[in-house]
């Protein structure tokens, strides 16, 4: 039953937020507040109950919720959290957490309509990371992203309108190949074994032909590419992590990028594991560009809010390139890196948010100097570009170092080239600190230090990642079994398919795919 | 006793947590207690652990301190653990012993300055992480540390934030080891996907019995970690970001960018010599850079007019004949180097910091001049750190390394005739740069005005530093002078010992005597250049010749201007080219057309009758047109 309130808390929290939102500004931020303390304290039980320190568990689910739903087409209310769920559970639940103090003061205007829909748009991703029915996932795909639409176009800045709208019609649309992909998974497996069905764990192994195969993955890597982001269907991004309030920001980078990574792994992986294979150089090298191509145009930019959101572009390459490497060092890589990309970015937005509070401007050029009105936040910045940079000690080294170890071993240039990623990320990250808090600060401005909630915001963010750096065991540990089979799956299932291919004698390099 | 090795890193990084969190709100002296203290207290540690482990060496000469499983990963461990041994008593000795005298130097030296606390703080974890370099036993852990001395070293230059140069050079600094620490980062994951671990012991045990000599994976593991040693210890061709690094506070540089940092390389190199014992082709061209470092940054020196920047090229240059040393096979005599000059250097460095101290912030030779008589304790110690520098015979601690360097690059079979005359020429040129600022600063017409600062805080540390200069080389005595071998005894037990030498006392010691003459003639001719008849520069400085040649050299050799026209420039005109993203645009072009079309279309809703007969008819018409013609 665990499973169910985690989704029904905010759910039910974000309705009376609504509601409560009529008489006062402050009940839906406390209602907000308590609905996902109460959902962390859930996760973290979860958590607790399996064994954070060693993490073995039988079968594949560590909990299921499994409720008849639509019979007649297979369709079932079917929720089960493994490691990797329960990790991305327990970031979107702090990440969830903090969103509301960080509205506290910048959201002023429909307050409980903002909580309704930051809540709502948390219980879909929840439910995004716990779905194992394709039906209700697609369910959960879209219910979060129309709160989101909302959150960006009511509250979010100069440009909220047009960023909104793209960010709608590029998720909206790659979401709709992903249903044609399900359906017709659907049907394919209908076809095979006369049963309709849409649970996960039934769908993997339907015998697929290599060409439908192959389309049926496009079908859920569109969904999940638009989202990872991908280059170059990334575009989307910078405007809508641009536009969106601070909270949507942090919800944009932190958690809804990592729906498309955890997409490719609990999907595109096991639904699809020889098409996958052979796409994988592909996405290897898509990964890279990624890498690169994020970190320099995040160079490029003078919007503060702008340069993170494409360093989020550089930093989930790494992700892909993990995915798509897929052997268990890089998996594992791809998942620390999720976490901490989760807390360090969506921590860097949070500052970027502060800081427009108090400059009203988010351009480079009109900063400098803020080291000395606010030490402060010129520390948690400092530590931010670091962790952004990779330095070891810093969760995000660990991410990256894991992925590149994995790379290596099945490519060697693309590793290296991926290694120059770390060379531009420290080119932007270092920027940031030279232009906007190195330098003379105009003596006209006055810049109030980071107040003692914020800083609270930011050392629970920022323990994290230290945490995560030093000792990275319990959550590798955690990931670990899952990561373990998906691989196995997909090198079975490689291994089995090159062998047919072996026997008949028409390709034998496939039997080098890994 | 060796169980409390993990205090050693651990005082300091406790002392930075603690001055990062709480110092705002403690008083100076606090301040300075925690900052010096606590590095004072890995100093002591260290001493104490040293001597028991020179009285009862544990097994193997080696103790491992295994503290936590940092990552275990699909059969990949990494731990956190320390590794202590010779080669890194020695160095947990320079780091913790130099780095208490600089800090306790800081105490006054920085104490007017409003960031007291942000500098303690920065550099206790500056000390706290070089420890864990140097202590690591796991090379994940020591880049680890690596890492951290970086970015200490990048707060630190730029410490002064205000003054956007120091920013800049800041993060030049950073950026330039980051390419080559990068390039260590690839070795690490060539050396852990070939030993599936990365204990410094283990791999190097790894590599002697599976790979061969020369083989390519050796050579490329060797060049990768090379690539990181160039970067820290700014060697040719990643040497450009250290002379701007003075920009930080004199105590930084000297703790820093002279005694501990820039020689991590060195360290590196030493510490996994196996790889590059398997890779000939990698020690032979760390013995070339080293040489052609040493020369370049030698010229260089000799056109500085910032006393610091003299320095800063003095230590690209020393380090350039430890990197001599290293590359043919000298380990314990690279070492050796490294200890005498972190003496010498950062006494150098901390004296000529009184000096800037004295004229208010100067910092330009040509402003200084006459100063031997005004702040003599100062001279003398700066006269010491000089002679070191120049390694005067006999009684300087410099002459018993370089000397020792020089003879070695002679005699091993890895060295050559044309690597000691480049060692050799570097001396004299070491010479005439060194008395070149001694003459300039101390000598000469008394040009400004001098507050002399006498601050025992200062001054103590210098003094101690200028004893080590002096009799630091003693535990280390050639075979014709004595033969004391200590200190190569002492680290041969953590490296090989030299390659067997073929040659008899008499040839050691004619070339000493020919060591000895190249010095003393480098330091007449700067005497000459600088003191005595300085017309001549003046005038060959006023030729057209002169001014290019001195352009050249004061600009570090052109290095800055090649990196820029080649990379920085293109780069930041590329990122600014795409600042828009041109991948975004065709997004915005379809977009565009549909709205295009849709402005198009709804025009054609005009609400008239006859627009809507028009339309009726040419759509006929091109419907029977179409229908004839096909």
């Amino acid at each position: 039953m665990t499973l169910v309130w985690i989704i029904a808390i905010p759910l039910v929290g974000g309705l009376l937020a609504w509601a409560a939102g009529h008489r006062s500004d402050t009940a839906p931020r406390w209602i907000a507040l308590s609905a996902m303390a109460l959902d962390l304290a859930l996760a973290l039980g979860l958590w607790k109950q399996y064994g954070a320190a060693d993490f073995s568990i039988s079968g594949p689910w560590l909990q299921e919720l499994h409720t008849s739903w639509i019979p007649q087409f297979g369709i079932s209310f079917h929720l089960a959290v493994d490691g990797l769920s329960l990790l991305l559970l327990l970031l979107t639940a702090l990440l969830g957490l903090l969103c509301v103090p960080v509205s506290w003061t910048e959201i002023r205007h429909r307050v409980g309509f903002f909580h309704f829909n930051l809540l709502w748009v948390l219980a879909g991703i929840l439910g995004v990371f716990m779905a194992a029915d394709l039906f209700l996932f697609y369910c959960f795909w879209e219910l979060m992203l129309i709160p989101m639409y909302f959150l960006i176009a009511i509250w979010g800045h100069e440009r909220r309108l047009y960023a909104a709208m793209k960010f709608f019609i590029f998720t909206q649309l790659s979401g709709l190949f992903m249903l044609v992909a399900i359906l017709g998974l659907v049907f394919m497996h209908h076809t095979a074994a006369g049963v309709f069905t849409f649970n996960y764990a039934e769908l993997i192994g339907t015998p697929l032909s290599r060409t439908i195969s192959l389309w049926l993955m496009l079908g859920f890597f569109a969904a999940f590419a638009v989202k990872l982001p991908v280059v170059p269907v990334h575009s989307w991004l910078p405007d809508a992590h641009t536009e969106a309030p601070t909270a949507g920001s942090v919800i944009l980078a932190g958690l809804l990028l990592k729906t498309g990574a955890y997409g490719l792994l609990r999907f595109v992986l096991p639904l699809f594991p020889v098409a996958a294979g052979e796409m994988a150089s592909v996405a290897m090298v898509l990964a890279v560009v990624g890498i690169i191509y994020g970190a320099v145009l995040a160079f490029a930019q003078t919007d503060l809010k702008r340069l993170v959101a494409y360093s989020s572009v550089s930093h989930m390459g790494f992700v892909l390139l993990g995915v798509a490497t897929n052997n268990l060092l890089a998996l594992q890589g791809a998942v620390l890196q999720v976490l901490c990309h989760g807390l360090g970015t969506g921590a860097l937005f949070i500052l970027v948010g502060a800081l427009q509070e108090r400059i009203h401007t988010r351009d480079l050029r009109a900063m400098g100097g803020l080291w000395t009105n606010a030490p402060r936040m010129g520390g948690v910045a400092m530590f931010l570009a670091l962790a952004s940079l990779g330095l070891p000690g810093l969760g995000n080294f660990i991410g990256e170092f894991l992925v590149l170890l994995g790379t290596y071993q099945t490519s060697i240039p693309i590793a290296v080239v991926a290694s120059i990623g770390l060379i531009v990320s420290t080119v932007y990250s270092l920027w940031i600190i030279q232009r906007a808090f190195h330098g003379v600060a105009p003596e006209t401005r006055r810049v109030s230090d980071f107040t003692r909630r914020e800083m609270a915001t930011m050392a629970v963010l920022m323990a994290g990642l230290v945490w995560l750096g030093l000792y990275p065991q319990p959550v590798i540990n955690t990931a670990s079994q899952t990561l373990t089979r998906i691989q196995q799956t997909v090198v079975t299932a490689q291994s089995k398919a090159a062998t047919v291919k072996l026997v008949g004698m028409s390709s034998p390099r496939s039997g080098e795919i890994r | 006793m060796l169980e409390l090795l993990w205090v050693i890193p651990a005082a300091p990084l406790a002392g930075f947590l603690v001055l990062t969190l709480f110092g705002s709100r403690l008083r100076k002296p606090a301040i300075a207690m925690i900052g010096a203290g606590s590095v004072g207290l890995s100093a002591a540690i260290g001493i104490m652990l040293s001597a028991g482990f020179l009285d009862s060496p544990p097994a193997e000469h080696a103790y491992t301190q295994h503290l936590w499983t940092w990552m275990n990963v699909a059969g990949y461990v990494f731990r956190i653990a320390l590794y202590f041994d010779a080669l890194a008593l020695v160095m947990t000795f320079v780091v913790a012993c130099v780095g208490f005298l600089i800090l306790v130097y800081s105490v006054q030296y920085m104490a007017d300055d409003d960031g007291y606390a942000r500098f303690f703080a920065y550099m206790d974890l500056f000390v706290g992480s070089m420890l864990i370099l140097v202590l690591a036993d796991d090379l994940l852990l020591l880049y680890l540390g690596w890492e951290g001395v970086g970015l200490c070293s990048y707060l630190l230059i730029g410490f002064w934030y205000k003054n956007p140069a120091n920013a800049r050079a800041a993060v030049k600094a950073f950026l330039v080891t980051r390419i080559g620490d990068t390039a260590m980062a690839i070795g690490l994951l060539l050396l852990a996907s070939h030993f599936h671990t990365l204990r410094i012991q283990e791999v190097m045990q790894g590599v002697k019995e599976q790979w061969s000599v020369g083989s390519g994976l050796a050579v490329a593991a060797a060049a990768l970690m090379l690539g990181g040693a160039l970067g820290k210890s700014g060697q040719v061709p990643l040497q450009v970001w250290l002379p701007d690094a003075m920009a930080g506070p004199t105590p930084v540089s000297a703790l820093i960018h002279a005694a501990t940092m820039v020689t991590a390389g060195v360290y590196l190199i030493a510490r996994t010599h196996v790889l590059f014992e398997w890779a000939p082709v990698v020690q032979s061209a760390v013995a070339a850079i080293g040489a052609v470092t040493l020369l370049l940054a030698g010229m260089a020196a000799l056109a500085q007019r910032d006393i610091k920047r003299v320095l800063a090229y003095s230590t690209i240059s020393q380090i350039g004949y430890m990197f001599l040393a290293l590359g043919v096979g000298a380990w314990s005599a690279a070492i050796f180097h490294l200890v005498t000059h972190a003496f010498f250097k950062a006494l150098l460095f901390m004296a000529a910091g009184v000096v800037i101290l004295s004229l208010h912030h100067e910092q330009d030779l040509f402003k200084m001049g006459g100063l031997r008589k005004q702040m003599p304790l100062v001279f003398w110690s700066f006269l010491v750190g000089a002679l070191s520098l120049t390694s005067l015979p006999l009684v300087t601690a410099g002459f018993y390394s370089k000397d020792l360097i020089l003879w070695m690059v002679w005699s091993s079979p890895l060295g050559g005739p044309w690597l000691w005359l480049a060692g050799s020429i570097g001396a004299f040129v070491t010479a005439i740069y060194t008395f070149r600022m001694v003459f300039l600063a101390f000598f000469g017409e008394t040009q400004s005005h001098v507050t002399p600062h006498r601050g025992s805080f200062l001054l103590i540390p210098i003094a101690v530093l200028a004893a080590l200069s002096m009799v630091g080389g003693f535990i280390e005595l050639p075979r014709t002078l004595g033969h004391l071998p200590l200190f190569s005894k002492l680290v041969e037990t953590a490296l090989p010992p030299p390659p067997e030498a073929h040659y008899g006392l008499s040839a050691e010691a004619a070339f000493q005597v020919v060591a000895g003459t190249v010095v003393l003639a480098g330091m007449l001719m700067a005497w000459l250049l600088f003191l005595r008849s300085p017309q001549y520069v003046r005038s060959w400085s006023a030729a057209p010749w002169g001014v290019a040649l001195h352009r050249f050299l004061a600009s570090g050799c052109g290095f800055d201007w090649a990196y820029n026209l080649v990379f920085v420039r293109p780069f930041v005109r590329l990122a600014e080219i795409n600042r828009s993203d041109f991948i975004d645009s065709i997004y915005t072009s379809i977009a565009g057309a549909n709205l295009l079309g849709h402005v198009i279309l709804s025009r054609t809703q005009t609400g008239q009758l006859r627009w809507y007969m028009m339309g009726i008819v040419a759509g006929a018409a091109l419907t029977v047109a179409l229908a004839v013609l096909l």
